[in-house]
């Protein structure tokens, strides 16, 4: 019953607030530089150019260069796409299985159910980022490890939510009816289903890009995972910082562009209740 | 009570056995040798790694079928035997022993820091909702949940060691070094608990029996401290037990950050330098951290809420 009251409540319901539209807005500049930024600066974002070392903003670089005259504007494009971009596929790879499973619990009950409790249980049992940590021991520096060990631990929360919130759906009357009426699962499901869940998986989608961002940027930065030339924003951070003296705001662009990206998702995830 | 414990018992028993499962699993299945990687991490690249590789094949008993390894592999953990490290070649109990105080004492210094921020914070927040004070605590809040836990390090790092040079940057040993690292964690921490703590003291200033407090005419203050503070802790708390995933994983990046010589610091240097035992060890200390930490979080909620002893 508590489920069905959350469900009701204005928090899912309120349309798009101030928030909601500045975080969507964010998001929208954000992405364009991140997907036409790539294809639009003619740049390579590892060219090498010893002459232009920390060049400062605004001469022949536009937001100047690093320590090794990498073009930052490049870099920070580059960045972005991968950030968005790994955080994009680690989303769907967890919220794809995450509400599929939910669904065959709450369908289904009896030992599916049970079953997939247990699996949930025994991730939840263990802190998230040790499972990346423990996936990146054995196969340091890949996308594969960082994404997948993200993506193992994200699917819970999608499983979780879809599962209570069709459990509690399934068991309004107005569903029964319908079965009644001979309508087949299929249809109860994206008429009567899918309509209430997706508000709030599109809300654990835009959290779970957010860790998602956080997470691969901090452990590039604590180099355990992508590992330089690659332009990832958390090391490119990290790479700056002992120059931070003589050219302060080339550290302060990618930490700027995180910040501002996690903003963006969690003003858009959040609207009205936070 | 005793459901309380065996529950954590329980919680703890699947941790220990899905680490350990989890590194048994990944040395075999990645591509590669086993023996050929252990030789290769222990002699390094320039050795005659065949020959190597086979002395390790022997020593470990690589050659036996898997599940007798798995087996043995528990039955050590049993005895508390982690075996060797592969760099400094101590014993891996060892090593924890000393990073596993460090981090508690880092771990519980955020936990401190962040009951001193974050739920005072919340109080003048929740006390007149929309007010100033609410206002500019969601900002904050949301600022700080969007910057990344290692910028925060950084910033701070960069505020109080390099600009205004009260603190050391790094280093372990006196309060002075622990406050860094310990802050990090906490402002993160408390940007979330601030928020709990508004919503619970909101819905508390609400009560009736806070209204009531009101009528018969006791100072504000003392309303707030009788009938506000406890009834609002009890959400904060059990909030904070949820946070302790927060904290597990601040530990690796802000002790990495600080070069703090804790678990997390040992973690990440163990994968960079694929000494495998260590990282199955330290693994395994931080995921029963993680246990001990949220045990402890809900026992005080029981302390705090005598209702919740009540067999339901």
């Amino acid at each position: 019953m508590s489920l069905l009251n959350d469900v009701s409540s204005p928090r899912f319901k309120t349309g798009p607030g101030a928030a909601r539209l500045t975080g969507a807005g964010l998001l929208i500049l954000l992405g364009a530089f991140a997907l036409i930024g790539p294809a639009v600066i003619p740049v390579d974002p590892s060219a090498q150019d010893f002459g232009a070392s920390l060049a400062p903003i605004g001469g022949d670089y536009v937001l100047g260069a690093d320590h090794y005259g990498r073009s930052l504007l490049a870099r920070l494009a580059h960045g972005a796409r991968l950030s968005f971009g790994m955080a994009f596929l680690t989303m769907l790879a967890a919220a794809i299985p995450g509400v599929l499973l939910g669904l065959l619990a709450a369908r289904k009950g009896g030992w599916a159910e049970r079953g997939l409790e247990l699996v949930a249980t025994v991730v939840l049992a263990l802190p998230g980022l040790m499972l990346v940590l423990l996936l990146l021991a054995f196969s340091p520096g890949n996308y594969g490890p960082l994404f997948l060990g993200l993506a193992l631990t994200l699917w819970v929360e999608f499983y979780r939510v879809t599962k209570a919130t069709t459990k509690t759906v399934l068991a309004q009357p107005h569903i029964e009816a319908a079965r009644m009426l001979g309508f087949g699962s299929s249809y109860i499901l994206t008429r009567y289903v899918l309509p209430v869940i997706a508000p709030m998986i599109a809300t654990l989608a835009a959290f779970a890009m957010a860790s998602a961002i956080i997470a691969v940027s901090t452990l590039s930065a604590i180099s355990v995972g992508l590992q330089p030339p690659t332009p990832e924003l958390g090391s490119m951070i990290v790479e700056l910082l002992p120059y931070y003296s003589e050219a302060p705001v080339h550290v302060l662009l990618p930490a700027g562009l995180i910040f501002l990206l996690v903003l963006g998702l969690q003003l858009l995830a959040q609207g009205e209740r936070a | 009570m005793r459901n309380f414990l065996l529950a954590r018992l329980l919680q703890a028993g699947i941790v220990a056995i899905v680490v350990g499962a989890l590194c048994f699993v990944l040395m075999r299945v990645l591509p590669g040798d086993a023996a050929m990687r252990i030789a290769a991490g222990r002699y390094g690249p320039d050795a005659r790694i065949a020959e190597a590789a086979e002395k390790v094949r022997l020593e470990l008993g690589l050659d036996r079928p898997i599940a007798t390894q798995f087996l043995e592999w528990l039955g050590n953990l049993l005895r508390l035997d982690f075996g060797h490290s592969l760099v400094t070649g101590g014993t891996v109990v060892h090593e924890l022993q000393v990073q596993l105080g460090a981090s508690v004492w880092l771990a519980a210094a955020a936990l401190l820091l962040s009951l001193v921020i974050g739920p005072i914070i919340g109080l003048f927040s929740g006390l007149r909702p929309g007010g100033v004070a609410d206002r500019m605590g969601l900002i904050g809040a949301v600022t700080f949940r969007a910057i990344p836990p290692f910028v925060l390090g950084l910033i701070l790092m960069l505020v109080f060691s390099k600009q205004l040079g009260w603190l050391p940057p790094a280093g372990f040993g006196s309060p002075r070094e622990i406050l860094l690292p310990a802050l990090t964690l906490a402002l993160g921490l408390a940007a979330m608990s601030s928020r709990v703590t508004r919503n619970a003291v909101a819905a508390v200033a609400r009560a009736p029996y806070f209204a009531f407090a009101r009528y018969k005419g006791l100072p504000e203050a003392v309303v707030v401290r009788r009938h506000g503070l406890r009834n609002a802790a009890i959400p904060v708390i059990s909030y904070l037990g949820l946070q302790a995933i927060y904290l597990i994983e601040g530990v690796v990046v802000v002790e990495s950050l600080f070069a703090y010589p804790g678990i997390g610091h040992a973690l990440v240097h163990a994968i960079v330098e694929r000494d495998i035992p260590m990282v199955q060890g330290t693994a395994l200390v931080m995921g029963l951290m993680f246990v001990a930490i949220s045990a402890f979080v809900d026992l005080l909620s029981l302390w705090l809420d005598p209702r919740q002893r009540r067999p339901a």
